[in-house]
């Protein structure tokens, strides 16, 4: 199951590859991750997107991350409700011809046209990764020449809705 | 001396290296177990300048400060301290870190770094500490300014030695330690990230109080965090009071009592037959401070498959991840026990499990063959528990002769039994008891190591040289890798592959020629006429003893097999 965990983490050298090498000792396998200073001096956030086998597997991530004297909390916020984004650039192969094609294609995506040249257009998009990866599916066909993203970063709603299943924050599962 | 003359401790300036030594006499460090090198020589210097704050070893290999610091630790229940230059220095430490990580002892390590401006120029002697040791230590720190370090220091310390104790990695850049200092330095720290739960939840103690009253085939499983938490008595008590059987892990040894009638002696591939079925047959398995490691647990699908499983660890990661938990029990050892003995207790019903555990104990007794005049080495840790009463510190390596000191040798107190459970590394024992004795001289220290261990550290005879220091090395010399040979005797059809060591040195004459007495004993005649003596005299000895080379380590669990299927056991 795929699983998004959120770790905030003080921002000294030497912890994303403490954290990271943590996650390979064990065995997991981090899909993506990505980092970035916080509200507070000092202080940054991870988010990994990684894919675990099963609930034991994930108690275990999430105890181990804990266990790291500069990891501040972690959280498990994939049944929550958040807002989730990953920025992608994606170069096409585009002469003159086919660039309104292109642009129509990324409207609906509400992506943008951040570089164009001779033979190139890139585009960049934000949103969900299902999204990214349907963008990416469009324009495959016109040749990408270049494609860089940047991994899921996320974190919960302002407001949490009401959870209809009930189990998950029972004490007695 | 002279240096003296020319030098004025009170007056001169002071570099990171004075407040590296400030910071270690202020966290009360008397010992340091160190070797010098170019990237460590400001810290040496102001070690000599700081006259005589600390005693320190220096072995003649790195490994050596290492795994001794382990016996120091494991032996005063204070932080083992070590100082290992850059490059090489720190390297030779690897194996001791990852050892101190495994059995969760308490070291701090403090290792030489190249100057700040050439890290990461692949400078003479330098290699990435931090990289290297990230995975095997509960922590690390590179000092990257001079005003830090006091802090550093502190804070490594209270990590090592409290929550799971573990090794800490202080790197300290040459420069750092080189320069002058003036200003005055803040050292107090605040860890966020590193609040261990020390108390457990009154509900969930609660909750295994009334499992335990409930339980038919109650059983605990006594762990080494009961030692690292000075729980030993609270255990006792808590056994007593409701009569329940206990089996120890081989880093529990010692932490209750092998001459109990509760004990069922060691757990796990080679604990006891009664002690492993009690496992497999309980209803109700308490586990403190252990943390269900795949040698002592054989196939999990075989561990404990009737029982409801309460596990006391302070580490929460370590609860549930090999074994499911039914009760988990976030705590100190010690603690949790106090909490569990605040509980009225009543008698259980429990007698029918008592005399089973009784009965089997009688009848599939530790077993072994003797042969003529040859020594057994079973019998020859029978015979080196009652000449010292049971009372001295035993260390070992690992392999065989840990497996024969972990059965014969009955522990009655906690902190006696100094072995390298986790990683099982060679070359550990010896150190180990150079370590064991500086924490407690008057103490009879004895080191079991094999033949092939001992010629990975047997360098450290030096040591009992210069110190004095009165171990006694007891090589149990089958000329072998005993426990290799042993497995490729049963899963290799007897295919010795580079397992039989024969050419060996006259381990007297090396003895000698460290003017240290060595002994050969060649049969079980001269072991009754010599060992008593050797062993009570109040120098060090090393003790040449040849046993039979084909002896085996029984019973055991054969790896993938359950609990259940323990092969020679002897009715």
């Amino acid at each position: 199951m795929k699983r998004i965990v959120t770790a905030i983490v003080h921002n000294r050298s030497g912890v994303l590859n403490r954290v990271t090498g943590l996650l390979a000792k064990r065995q997991f396998n981090i899909e993506s991750i990505s980092v970035g200073r916080t509200e507070t001096e000092g202080v940054s956030k991870m988010t990994f997107v990684v894919e675990i086998e099963d609930e034991r597997k994930l108690e275990q991530l999430t105890k181990q991350l804990n266990k790291q004297v500069d990891v501040l909390k972690v959280s498990d916020i994939t049944d929550k409700a958040i807002v989730a984004r990953e920025l992608a650039m994606i170069k096409v192969i585009s002469n003159p011809q086919v660039r309104s094609e292109i642009q129509g294609i990324i409207e609906p995506f509400r992506a943008t046209v951040i570089d164009v040249s001779r033979e190139n257009t890139t585009i960049q998009v934000t949103g969900n990764s299902d999204k990214v990866d349907a963008l990416i599916d469009l324009l495959r066909p016109y040749g990408i020449k270049e494609l860089a993203r940047t991994g899921l970063t996320a974190f919960t709603r302002g407001h949490q809705k009401q959870v209809a299943e009930i189990k998950s924050y029972s004490l007695l599962k | 001396m002279k240096a003296e003359a020319t030098y004025n401790v009170k007056t001169a300036p002071r570099t990171g290296a004075d407040l590296l030594v400030e910071a270690l006499i202020e966290q009360g460090v008397d010992t340091l177990f160190g070797y010098p090198g170019g990237a460590v020589l400001p810290i040496y210097d102001a070690i000599y300048r700081a006259g005589g704050s600390f005693d320190h070893i220096l072995p003649r290999h790195e490994q050596g400060a290492i795994h001794a610091a382990e016996g120091y630790a494991r032996v005063s229940g204070r932080p083992g301290v070590v100082i290992g230059t850059s490059g090489p220095g720190a390297t030779n430490l690897i194996t001791g870190i990852a050892d101190a990580m495994m059995d969760s002892l308490p070291v701090v390590i403090f290792t030489g770094q190249v100057a700040k401006g050439v890290i990461g120029t692949d400078a003479f002697q330098e290699s990435d500490v931090m990289g290297i040791t990230t995975p095997i230590t509960k922590h690390n720190y590179q000092v990257q300014r001079i005003e830090e370090l006091p802090r550093i220091v502190k804070e490594a310390f209270h990590i090592a030695t409290t929550g799971r104790p573990g090794p800490v990695v202080v790197d300290i850049p040459k420069d750092i330690s080189s320069t002058v200092h003036e200003a005055k330095v803040d050292a107090s720290f605040h860890l966020p990230g590193y609040q261990p739960t020390l108390n457990p939840n009154p509900l969930q103690i609660k909750k295994l109080h009334d499992a335990l009253l409930q339980a038919k085939k109650p059983v605990v499983l006594a762990g080494a965090g009961i030692i690292h938490a000075g729980g030993s008595e609270e255990l006792s008590k808590f056994v007593e009071a409701y009569e329940l059987p206990v089996t120890t892990t081989l880093l529990g040894l010692g932490s209750f009592p092998g001459s109990s009638q509760l004990s069922l002696g060691m757990a796990g591939m080679h604990g006891t037959y009664t002690a492993n079925m009690a496992l497999y047959e309980s209803d109700l398995l308490i586990n403190i401070g252990a943390r269900f490691d795949d040698r002592l647990t054989g196939n999990l699908q075989h561990f404990a498959p009737h029982a409801k499983v309460a596990h006391v660890d302070v580490d929460p990661a370590e609860i549930g991840k090999n074994v499911p938990t039914d009760i988990p029990i976030v705590s100190d050892a010690k603690a949790a026990l106090e909490a569990l003995n605040h509980h009225p207790s009543s008698k259980l019903n429990h007698n029918d499990w008592l005399e089973k555990t009784q009965a089997n104990k009688d009848e599939f007794p530790l077993w072994h063959q003797d042969v003529d005049s040859e020594i057994a080495p079973q019998w020859l840790m029978k015979k080196v528990h009652n000449y010292t009463n049971g009372d001295s510190i035993v260390t070992t390596d690992v392999g065989q002769h840990q497996m024969w000191a972990a059965q014969y040798y009955s522990f009655h107190q906690p902190n006696r039994w100094v072995t390298s459970g986790g990683l099982g590394t060679m070359g550990f024992g010896f150190p180990a008891a150079v370590g064991a004795q500086v924490a407690d001289p008057d103490a009879k220290v004895i080191a079991v190591v094999g033949d092939g261990g001992f010629q990975m550290t047997m360098q450290e005879l030096s040591l009992l040289q210069e110190r004095k220091l009165p171990v006694k090395v007891l090589i149990v010399n089958n000329q072998a890798l005993g426990m290799v040979r042993q497995w490729q005797e049963s899963f290799y059809d007897k295919r010795y592959s580079h397992s039989i060591i024969d050419t060996q040195p006259d381990f007297v004459k090396l003895a000698e020629s460290y003017q240290i007495p060595g002994y050969r004993l060649d049969s079980r005649d001269q072991v009754e006429e010599i060992l008593p003596s050797v062993l009570n005299d109040p120098h060090p000895a090393v003790i040449d003893c040849r046993v039979m080379q084909e002896e085996n380590v029984y019973p055991m669990i054969a790896p993938g097999k359950g609990l259940h299927e323990m092969i020679g056991v002897k009715r």
